[in-house]
């Protein structure tokens, strides 16, 4: 079957894609309207969360007077939202398996209090201590997992029961009493930033060099992935536009880069983060147990008679949120330099709120570990921007909940509007 | 005799791109019991949907007169009103509460919006009796069969006081004993009085208990006969049922031998029974013993309740029913088909009747789709190669010609024929030695048929054996080799391509209870 595949090339290219030859500046500006809104109807959704969060930090900016986009606290951002995007990228894969996980909250302060007893009662060493916590919170996932696959109990049920089970557990293990400080290496998971080098710059070294290989890399995947539809006979976008994305994707690295070299450098965390989200969104998109998380989201019986092993990708699902959940609940405690019984409170509803508001859906299927990021994103400007305005937690929240209804609200109108 | 009760004229109905009945006209007689037959998709579900008012007026066209008065119902209620009720082939009774709940539901004993239970039960009991029922008013509906079911709607009906009872298949579910009693009822309520229409094709029921029988073909209602009169046969039935046009076109085909033919079938499937999955004293699949060789398609044909999607998906990963015996043989040797990865990876595909519900998720996009089953094909170590799961996918929306865009195009957003031709795509780049296809032109436009099956003809040519489930008798003439027939369960018919006829297989399709014994 593969050997009649290879011949044709596709026989008429779409009008206005004539590339390179010629045309010039008009030509350019028509074909960049028809791809963004190709993108935009086949996209909506996270173009428009990628618009809104866009909208959300520029008001914000110009609200307070600048102090946004500051470097200090951009920096603030994202060591105050991490562990919310960590957490929304494993709810992310969950939620699209079609389930929900309730525990992850209760799981985080859990674990926190599970490193405070390693290392601060017990004086266990730190690297130790980290990788005990990252296998407590798989074996957590792992026992949820085969209640949910394997026992069929709904995972509604399976994770309310873990949220309670593991917030009582927390208080037990911590007497009720707040444990602390952590060593020194467990700090930094949290506050740390990368290590000073080099002559005086007067930029942090490392992180300039950090976002000159990123972009090194980007560059080299994007022209890559060009060369090999080239190469299959593809249709590629044509050679202006590719430049153009190029030149935008360059462009928003840079100021990134230069916005958190201007202050203490990448938090150590930015760059465990970013590891994660490529990773996680290559295995989404690329890998079959990523695709097999779709298939069995969007339509279980189909992906079930089409060999899918369901049991088995909602375990490892399960399980993942364990070992993510776990991370998380080593940062929260290296930021707050002890573990607290109260620590992860609502944490659950932030990650799950994040997936939402980045496009997943209740029934499972749609969404993407970009989206979850963006999701959070809108999440955590809305409060670091009401926080610098001084807005109360009370009218916070009132907002954050206004938001979640607008993002989901939104989709649903503009599915019935597009008639499906 | 009396004269007539129900008059439908002229009734035409079209659903986007389909004309599901064009100028039916059916005239039912004061106290008789009425049957309706004709092949799956003849339009007789559609028929009484318009007469009970699943079907509004005004969403089709021409008239219906019930005891004299022209009726317009607008929703079910309404024709229930005027003591038309219809019992659907799928109950609808809430399985949690009690018998005398689901007779009364929606239509309670009550006084200011609190039920009257003494009431409630004492009518309720005096219905069950009427019906031939013994058990406790209070019995959950879960706790009984389904034969007694049936008798429960049945009931409810009457506290409806039913003039016109529609029964749909009502027998299709049940066992030789709760069928008769349900058939003795029938003659039972038409002595009281009590008109019915009975949707059949079981040829033996009609005779049991029809007075006259109304055949309907592609959407057109063909004749009524009286089923008392001598000349009404079986044959007589059949051939009406059946006298559709061989005029659909199918490819040039020439079935060639096998190869070899001494070599063992590529899938034989042995003894094979299987039991309903909630009912388990209920065979759906009984003995059933098939083989298919390379090169050959084979049809199976039957109706409703046959067996034919059952058998196939008992043996395709048991995913459906409960296996009770039998072996599934490829090229000689036994395999295990218990799971889905199973019996993929011993090279057999089944292409779903229901292709929404089981074969596509639409919300993803069509390469995708394609990809799913066979997706280490194009996968190192467990990560997919995007660029060469795209090539997959456009080589065969060129060849098979799949009408989108890209392939970057959602399912949910193609027509039934290209979603089947997505659907079909996805099992050949599976790469199986044999397909069991189950109705892969339902729904579909003629052209869209006709490029499915040069597709087939193609994966025979190619030594692909192909076993080709359907319920359009032409198409299996057609492009079949050899025909099986099923009818309630059990294999009643092996026809050769030179001795097949519609005639034939109907005759062999409605043999029922009696033939076996």
């Amino acid at each position: 079957m593969s050997t009649d595949v290879t011949d044709k090339v596709s026989a008429a290219p779409p009008p206005g894609k004539d590339g390179s030859g010629g045309g010039g500046l008009a030509h350019l500006v028509l074909d960049l309207v028809q791809l963004v809104l190709g993108g935009l109807r086949r996209n909506m959704r996270q173009y428009g969360m990628l618009i809104a969060l866009g909208l959300i930090v520029v008001l914000f900016q110009v609200w307070t007077g600048g102090d946004l986009l500051l470097p200090r606290n951009v920096s603030n951002l994202v060591l105050q939202n991490s562990y919310i995007l960590i957490l929304a990228i494993g709810m992310m894969l969950v939620i699209i398996a079609g389930h929900i996980d309730l525990s992850v909250g209760s799981l985080t302060a859990f674990v926190g209090a599970f490193a405070a007893v390693l290392t601060v009662s017990h004086g266990v060493a730190w690297p130790v201590a980290l990788v005990l916590c990252l296998l407590m919170g798989a074996v957590a996932g792992a026992v949820q997992g085969v209640l949910i696959a394997y026992f069929g109990i709904p995972s509604f049920i399976v994770t309310l029961a873990g949220m309670l089970l593991f917030r009582g557990l927390t208080e037990i293990l911590l007497k009720g009493q707040t444990l602390g400080p952590f060593p020194n290496g467990l700090q930094k998971l949290g506050n740390g930033f990368l290590p000073a080098v080099g002559p005086n710059t007067n930029y942090h070294n490392i992180t300039l060099l950090l976002g000159l290989v990123l972009i090194v890399a980007v560059v080299w995947q994007e022209v890559r992935d060009r060369r090999r539809q080239a190469e299959f006979s593809l249709e590629v976008v044509p050679r202006n536009l590719f430049l153009l994305k190029l030149v935008a994707i360059v462009a928003a690295i840079l100021a990134l880069t230069m916005l958190l070299a201007s202050y203490n450098g990448a938090p150590i965390i930015l760059i465990v983060l970013g590891v994660l989200v490529v990773g996680y969104g290559y295995v989404m998109r690329n890998a079959v147990f990523g695709r097999h998380i779709y298939a069995i989201g969007g339509n279980l019986p189909a992906a079930k008679l089409s060999g899918v092993k369901d049991k088995k990708v909602t375990f490892y699902v399960f399980l993942n949120m364990g070992v993510l959940a776990a991370l998380a609940g080593l940062v929260v405690a290296s930021r707050l330099n002890a573990a607290s019984p109260k620590a992860g409170l609502n944490f659950e509803l932030e990650a799950i709120a994040s997936s939402f508001i980045g496009g997943a859906s209740m029934s499972g299927g749609v969404g993407t570990v970009l989206g979850a990021i963006i999701g959070g994103l809108v999440l955590g400007v809305l409060n670091n921007g009401m926080n610098l305005l001084g807005v109360g937690t009370d009218w916070q929240q009132v907002i954050k909940g206004l938001a979640l209804l607008a993002a989901v609200g939104f989709d649903v109108w503009n599915k019935r509007k597009s008639g499906s | 005799m009396a004269g007539p009760v129900l008059e439908m004229r002229s009734i035409v109905k079209t659903f986007p791109g389909v004309k599901a009945l064009s100028d039916v006209t059916l005239t039912v007689r004061q106290g008789e019991v009425h049957a309706i037959c004709g092949e799956n998709g003849a339009g007789k579900s559609t028929l009484m949907k318009v007469l009970s008012g699943v079907h509004p007026h005004g969403s089709y066209e021409g008239e219906i007169l019930f005891e004299g008065e022209v009726c317009e119902f607008k929703d079910i209620r309404a024709s229930e009103h005027r003591g038309i009720v219809i019992i659907h082939q799928e109950l609808a009774l809430s399985p949690y509460l009690s018998l005398a709940e689901n007779i009364f539901l929606g239509n309670e004993h009550a006084k200011g919006g609190f039920i009257d239970w003494r009431e409630t039960l004492r009518h309720a009991t005096e219905l069950l009796r009427r019906v031939g029922l013994e058990d406790h008013p209070e019995t959950r509906v879960a706790d009984i069969g389904v034969g007694k079911q049936q008798l429960v709607e049945i009931a409810k009906a009457l506290s409806k006081k039913v003039k016109l009872l529609i029964l749909d298949e009502p027998t299709a579910a049940l066992n030789d004993e709760d069928s008769d009693k349900l058939l003795n009822l029938i003659l039972e309520l038409k002595n009281q009085g009590i008109t019915s229409i009975i949707i059949s094709h079981k040829l033996n029921e009609i005779r049991k208990v029809a007075d006259s029988v109304t055949i309907l073909r592609d959407g057109r209602s063909i004749e009524t006969l009286d089923v008392k009169a001598a000349e009404t046969t079986e044959d007589r039935i059949i051939s009406g049922m059946v006298g559709r046009d061989l005029d659909h076109r199918f490819p040039e085909r020439t079935p060639h031998e096998a190869a070899d033919p001494k070599a063992a079938p590529a899938l034989e499937i042995r003894n094979w029974t299987v039991h309903h999955p909630i009912d388990q004293q209920r065979k759906v699949v009984d003995d059933v013993s098939i083989n298919v060789r390379r090169g050959e398609i084979v049809g199976i044909a039957g109706l409703m309740g046959a067996g034919r999607t059952e058998l196939a998906m008992s043996v395709f990963g048991r995913t459906y029913g409960r296996y009770a015996g039998g072996t599934v043989l490829k090229d000689g040797t036994e395999i295990r088909t218990k799971t889905v990865s199973e019996a993929v990876d011993n090279g057999i595909a089944y292409v779903t009747e229901d292709r929404k519900h089981y074969g596509l998720n639409l919300i993803d996009t069509i390469n995708r789709n394609i990809s799913l089953t066979a997706l280490t094909k194009v996968a190192k170590r467990g990560v997919v190669d995007e660029h060469e799961e795209r090539q997959v996918a456009e080589g065969f929306r060129k060849s098979m010609n799949i009408k989108a865009p890209t392939v970057f195009e959602p399912v949910g957003k193609l027509s039934g024929g290209n979603q089947q031709k997505v659907v079909l795509s996805k099992w050949i780049f599976a790469g199986p030695d044999v397909l069991i296809l189950d109705e892969p032109t339902r729904g579909i436009d003629v052209g869209a048929k006709y490029e499915i099956y040069t597709v087939i003809d193609q994966l025979a040519a190619q030594g692909k054996a192909v076993v080709f489930i359907s319920s359009e008798l032409p198409e299996l003439l057609g492009m079949c080799d050899r025909i099986y027939t099923m009818a309630a369960g059990r294999l009643t018919g092996e026809v050769p391509r030179a001795e097949a006829t519609q005639e034939v297989l109907m005759r062999h399709m409605t043999k029922d209870k009696e033939v076996s014994r």
